[in-house]
């Protein structure tokens, strides 16, 4: 599908609610770009809006897609400013004020603080610590003097540092469940209070160092994973803001004004023009014209609507503008209702138990059991109080989670990593390992299977220079067929005072009547399927035949993703021989065709029950609610802003290249983690009984730590390798 | 023993110095868009008014 530009406000808009004052005077305005990907597109924009006269400072946030401008005093209209940058271009809708408050990168910005201060505090207390390690002739009092200085800086470091543990330990703890983050948080306090101790009773070792490094390392696995969330999550907040769509409403003295389309209430009466979207379901008012459907059915043929017809939010204008009166609140029309749909179909998705958190459920009593046990075997076998102790901590510090902690993320991050240079993008962490499972794959197939846009298929029956001829007409239009006649012809003039007639076609008077529409219009006799009839003056009509065409690579991506070991199924609201014949051209065994939304989503839920791991592949509104439903969901970046919404993963270019490329690392990627709870708990095994008889020394101890992360992260860079780059 | 208090010691305070540069950096936004900094070394500067 092609990508629909968002109702563009007019010069009459009132755009002042979302100005914002600015530090220091003047007025701040932020938008929401959507399609900036490079450095070209950056300059371009924040040069393009800086040259309206007026604009004091425009900055572009290439990682968010923000563009903030300021201006002192009154002098500029936002509207300038909305204009300049989609006239370069790139999609803008002005920012909710509301949703620019960013707990995101207010998170980032505490992961990172942390992350500094403990990396100071790790390297400040190895150079102590080493010292103390690698020198037979340190006296005693050196050594306590570096023992205390070394608790200075660990504890508050640790402390402030071990914030993120503590906090999601405490909200675990209060809901009586545990996590990866208990024993963290338990280890960590344990190994500064031991440390303590050990420092006042004169021992020859502390923990300090270890407790510093814990923190370090797990913050870095920490980060990771949350870089990899917020950018997911930063593409769905850009999406809302995208979704706050403007609506036209006429006043009841006749003006126009400009209301966000969440104000309008059913009774009020809104324009909508030739291109645009409509923001809520309604009835026709006034006007007669062509609505695209195909991102609300799947249907690929636009349809004609006059007085009393309903249109439904999502439906784009193609034909001349209408009046709509409203029926619905935005929050109860049809997308609404999907994106409701999608909202609850993210809340069974996030039961899912993820790799990691399924291996902390078993790890957790494990090591807590375990450090139980060891205290038990001194205190009977009548060793001190104190020996007992320290030895059963010694075990919870070994085998604190530190390469566990890594283990995920580092894999995920490589993935993402490799797929985002393949221009697939992956929206959730755990997306990818649900991808992993996945054996059965649905298909939508307008837009999906095929280019979703029809191509003009009898090129060579039509005679020289008559293509040319109605491509000028067919220029000065936004009927889908009137553009694949223009993309057939190329670039070329567009014919001058086109009439446009709903329903029937365009018309051009100059020298002679020419005309280009159904075949009623033109005087023919219409043949079937899609079709467009052009005729000049008394010359004979010529007919120009459209097809829907599967995608180059459908075939490839089928056999595959077969050759893989998952069924394939497809799903289509288009009409039974349309899918007929696709089917029989992919090679698609299973289909069912005239599936409404949805028919789709039961579809997916009749599957999920018989215990079948989906993967729904789409790109309409119809197919939102079932791309919701599935286990995963992969979207094409051409997709519906709401599909993209639904999808765990959306791949950039409009095709299907990459969703092979995302089965393959996302399988990979499982591997690769197994193996890294594998070597992480080898390593544990490895170190448990020396902590157990109370031979670990805070050296092995950090041996072994960073020797396990290290080795960890290697693995994960395997993904990395032979990718060509 | 006083070389080692003065070596701690300025250890301590370069390191301290290094980590309230860094939460500074922090706090002023130099982290905010990774991607926009790593596109803006490859632009031309504005020409001098």
């Amino acid at each position: 599908m092609v990508a629909l530009i968002l109702s563009s406000p007019d010069m009459a808009d009132d755009l002042s609610r979302y100005l914002r004052p600015r530090e220091g005077g003047g007025r701040q305005f932020e938008i929401a770009v959507k399609g900036a990907h490079c450095a070209n597109c950056l300059a371009k924009i924040e040069a393009g809006v800086k040259g309206i006269a007026g604009v004091g400072d425009a900055r572009l946030n290439l990682s968010s897609g923000k563009l903030t401008v300021s201006w002192s005093g009154d002098s500029v209209s936002p509207h300038a400013i909305l204009r300049r940058v989609r006239d370069l271009g790139y999609d803008a809708q002005p920012f909710e004020a509301e949703a620019v408050l960013d707990a995101g990168a207010r998170e980032g910005r505490l992961l990172l603080r942390c992350l500094a201060v403990s990396g100071f505090a790790t390297v400040f207390i190895m150079g102590l610590t080493d010292s103390i390690w690698y020198s037979s002739d340190m006296t005693a009092v050196t050594r306590r003097l570096f023992f205390w200085l070394a608790g200075a800086v660990a504890i508050p470091a640790t402390l402030y540092a071990g914030q993120p543990f503590f906090r999601s330990a405490w909200a675990v703890l209060a809901k009586g469940r545990t996590n990866m983050d208990v024993p963290i948080s338990l280890a960590l306090l344990l190994s500064l209070g031991l440390s303590v101790y050990q420092s006042a009773s004169g021992a020859a070792h502390t923990y300090f160092d270890a407790a510093s490094m814990l923190t370090f390392l797990l913050l870095i696995g920490r980060y990771l994973d949350f870089r990899l969330r917020d950018r997911a999550q930063g593409a769905a907040r850009h999406l809302l803001a995208l979704q706050s769509l403007l609506a036209r409403r006429f006043r009841p003295d006749g003006a126009l004004e400009t209301v966000s389309a969440r104000d309008l209430a059913p009774g009020d009466h809104v324009l909508v023009a030739s291109g645009e979207r409509v923001p809520v379901d309604g009835v026709i008012e006034e006007g007669d014209s062509d609505i695209d459907v195909s991102l609300v059915t799947g249907e690929s043929l636009p349809h004609r609507a006059g007085r009393g017809a309903r249109l439904e939010a999502g439906s784009v204008i193609i034909g001349p503008a209408v009046t709509l009166r409203v029926t619905a609140r935005v929050e109860n029309s049809l997308v609404a209702d999907l994106a409701r749909l999608l909202e609850s179909g993210q809340q069974t998705r996030s039961l899912y138990v993820s790799l990691a958190d399924r291996a902390a459920r078993a790890y957790v009593p494990f090591v807590t059991i375990l450090s139980a046990l060891v205290w038990l075997g001194w205190t009977l076998s009548g060793a001190a109080a104190a020996t007992a102790i320290t030895n059963a901590i010694a075990v919870l510090i070994i085998t604190c989670p530190c390469a566990l902690g890594l283990a995920v993320p580092a894999v995920q991050i490589a993935a993402t990593g490799r797929l985002f240079r393949r221009g697939v993008f992956v929206k959730s962490g755990n997306a990818l390992e649900r991808l992993a499972e996945a054996d059965t794959a649905i298909f939508d197939k307008t837009g999906t299977l095929t280019l979703g846009a029809p191509v003009l298929a009898n090129k060579a029956d039509i005679p020289p220079g008559t293509l040319e001829r109605a491509a000028r007409l067919a220029r000065a239009s936004h009927h889908p067929l009137a553009r694949a006649l223009a993309v057939a012809a190329g670039d070329g003039p567009a014919a001058r005072e086109v009439q446009e007639v709903a329903g029937a076609g365009l018309e051009c008077r100059n020298d002679a009547v020419e005309r280009l529409g159904s075949a009623v219009f033109v005087g023919a006799t219409g043949g079937h399927g899609s079709e467009l009839w052009f005729r000049s003056g008394a010359a004979p009509p010529v007919r120009f035949a459209f097809q829907d065409q599967i995608r180059s690579e459908t075939r490839a991506t089928l056999a595959a993703m077969a050759a893989r070991g998952i069924a394939i199924e497809m799903l289509t609201g288009d009409r039974q021989d349309a899918a007929a014949e696709l089917a029989r051209d992919a090679g698609i065994a299973v289909w069912s065709a005239d599936v409404t939304p949805q028919a789709k989503a039961a579809r997916l839920m009749q599957l999920n029950a018989a215990g079948h791991k989906t993967l729904m592949v789409g790109d309409g509104i119809n197919d939102a609610a079932a791309l919701a439903l599935a286990h995963v969901a992969i979207a094409p970046g051409s997709a519906a802003d709401v599909s993209q919404l639904a999808a765990d993963i959306v791949l950039r270019g409009g095709g299907l290249d990459g969703v092979v490329e995302a089965l393959d690392v996302a399988r990979k990627a499982r591997r690769l983690a197994v193996q890294n709870f594998i070597v992480a708990a080898l390593y544990n095994v490895a170190a448990i009984p020396l902590a157990a008889l109370g031979l670990v020394t805070p050296l092995i101890a950090a041996a072994a730590m960073a020797g396990s992360s290290l080795l960890v992260t290697l693995n994960a860079l395997r993904l990395t390798i032979g990718t060509g780059r | 023993m006083n070389g080692i208090a003065l070596i701690i010691a300025a250890a301590l305070a370069f390191g301290l110095c290094a980590l309230a540069v860094l939460l500074w950096a922090l706090s002023s936004g130099q982290y905010d868009d990774p991607d926009g900094d790593a596109a803006r070394i490859l632009l031309d500067d504005p020409e001098a008014r």
